[in-house]
């Protein structure tokens, strides 16, 4: 029996292992393909120029920096009002077995492949900002509202859990002290589990920057710098998405650069998300 | 029940894989240029309906990506809807049909001819409204398609020339996803696939001259490009006999009826 469990025990680490082999082997690669290109044409120039026109060796990614960040801003905006919200009323503000209904309703939303958001967002969002806001529709403002939706689920099961974790008398004792019950959600329970309500949003965020496949069909994928929410933009992940399958040379090690920033992008997303969780647990 | 169910799994694995095994014995793999793709699954399929033992799995990915899997083997036929580039000069490449490339808008817009400079003008950025070229007062909306794609560098040779496309043009990765957005926008303009235009959108004339087989065929209409097949060697066996059948009177009426140019002279 001993020397069962030994084995199996040792099966499992070099199951648990061969998954982090992979993990490093796949950033590996990354970095191998895309820091020889960064390299060539000058960081200061790939992170911070304009322009991306690799036929003519111009590979410029900082529109798609703030691209990025701008829709997931924009996802942002929706996001966390309608998160939280949501969170709130779950958790407090209907009987449990109501909310049993409606939970899976939520996790439901992360169960849609990006490909129906996109597509959704493609016919029924785009034709109305074309017709009642102007531009091509194909926009930052319809990628942002698929964005919104998208990210709920991350955002209202990690705060939730957070509510959850705090000890019943905290409520308990704001109740006692005469609050009502907004007070004590309002007063108290939200800045209770504040840090895990934030590292909800930055797992959201790091979610909305991830997302390609729904951005892909409702950006539009110019490559300017947009200057307003009407305007079409690209995202560091759809310009790879978009142009992976025509790139050769020296085009094919930018989209891996670019891959590698997204790279840096997500582990500081990740980290942040880590370090405010955990002191929450302090 | 514990006991059995890895013993079920592992027998259904098994079975999956001889399933798999079969099918794969006979297989030969079409990979590359998206513009290409359809045209390549209608013949497969109708080669495959005449030749039940063989199969013939079509993938899209793109020119480039089709010329590299035929160099790396990993297709035994690669598609490509543009001319090789010095270093792919090794390989066999076999011309299948001619494509012409087509300006489209949408059908409610009433330009219907354009002449080759004003369409350059428009795609680079400097006409930006509708009503300069007489149309509604309304900005317009440039579609392309991304770098790369073999489609573009067509359009870019027998249209731009030496301007650049806009970099404010929206960007589509597939002539299906171009015409999509243009048949829902009616301010914008695109470039496709004669043969994939469909009534959704309006195909221009240019100068004049209608993007049709007869215009093509006398060298009128400019706008074409070739679509190859390319192998890594001379072509044998299945590749050979499925090239044949392409190149065949059958093969090049089924290509003349999707909108594509034959590259054989006689139909039979």
């Amino acid at each position: 029996m001993q020397l069962q469990e030994k084995i199996i025990e040792k099966i499992l680490l070099l199951i648990a292992f061969s998954s982090i082999f992979i993990l490093a082997l796949i950033t590996f690669f990354i970095f191998e393909e895309g820091i020889p290109l960064i390299l060539k044409a000058g960081p200061k120039a790939f992170l911070l120029g304009e322009k991306w026109i690799p036929s003519k060796g111009l590979f410029g990614i900082f529109p798609m920096i703030v691209s990025s960040f701008w829709v997931t801003f924009g996802a942002l905006l929706l996001g966390i009002p309608l998160g939280l919200a949501c969170t709130i009323f779950l958790s407090e503000l209907i009987p449990p077995s109501v909310g049993a209904l409606f939970r899976p309703a939520i996790q439901l939303l992360a169960a849609i492949p990006s490909v129906i958001y996109g597509f959704w967002g493609l016919i029924v969002l785009v034709p109305l900002i074309r017709t009642h806001l102007g531009g091509p529709g194909l926009s930052i403002l319809a990628g942002s509202l698929v964005l919104g939706f998208m990210i709920l689920p991350t955002i209202i099961t990690i705060s939730e859990d957070a509510l959850k974790a705090l000890p019943p008398s905290y409520k308990a004792g704001a109740l006692a002290l005469g609050a009502t019950h907004w007070q004590t959600i309002w007063r108290v329970l939200i800045p209770a589990a504040r840090s895990g309500i934030v590292a909800s949003v930055i797992l959201g965020m790091g979610r909305a920057i991830g997302e390609t496949m729904a951005m892909i069909m409702i950006l539009g994928n110019a490559v300017k710098m947009p200057t307003s929410f009407l305007d079409s933009a690209r995202t560091l992940t759809t310009n790879i998405g978009i142009e992976m399958g025509y790139a050769s040379g020296d085009h094919r090690h930018a989209l891996f650069a670019t891959g590698i920033v997204l790279f840096f992008i997500i582990m500081a997303l990740n980290t942040l998300a880590i370090f405010l969780s955990r002191r929450r647990a302090r | 029940m514990n006991i059995r169910l890895p013993w079920i799994l592992s027998f259904i694995l098994a079975i999956s894989m001889t399933l798999g095994c079969q099918r794969s014995g006979a297989g030969m793999t079409v990979a590359g240029s998206t513009s290409v793709e359809p045209f390549a699954e209608l013949l497969a399929e109708e080669y495959m309906s005449n030749h039940p033992d063989v199969h013939i799995y079509v993938q899209g990915g793109g020119s480039t990506a089709g010329i590299e899997a035929a160099i790396s083997g990993a297709a035994n036929i690669g598609m490509s809807s543009r001319n090789l580039i010095d270093a792919e000069k090794k390989l066999h490449a076999v011309t299948i049909a001619k494509d012409a490339i087509a300006v489209i808008v949408h059908p409610s817009n009433p330009i219907k001819d354009l002449p080759l400079d004003r369409i350059s003008e428009v795609f680079s950025g400097k006409i930006v409204n509708w009503k300069e070229l007489g149309g509604p007062d309304h900005p317009i909306d440039i579609v392309t398609r991304e770098e790369g794609s073999g489609t573009r560098e067509s359009f870019q040779k027998f249209v731009m020339g030496k301007e650049d496309i806009s970099l404010g043009a929206l960007v589509q990765d597939s002539n299906g996803a171009v015409r999509q957005v243009i048949s829902s926008d009616p301010n914008a303009i695109g470039y496709i696939s004669l043969g994939l235009v469909n009534d959704q959108v309006k195909a221009l004339s240019i100068s004049g001259v209608q993007p049709n087989l007869a215009n093509v065929n006398n060298s009128t209409y400019t706008l074409v490009r070739p679509f190859l097949f390319v192998f890594r060697e001379e072509p044998a066996e299945e590749a050979k006999s499925f090239l044949d059948f392409v190149l065949s009177p059958l093969g090049q009426k089924l290509l003349l009826k999707e909108g594509l140019v034959p590259v054989v002279e006689k139909l039979g």
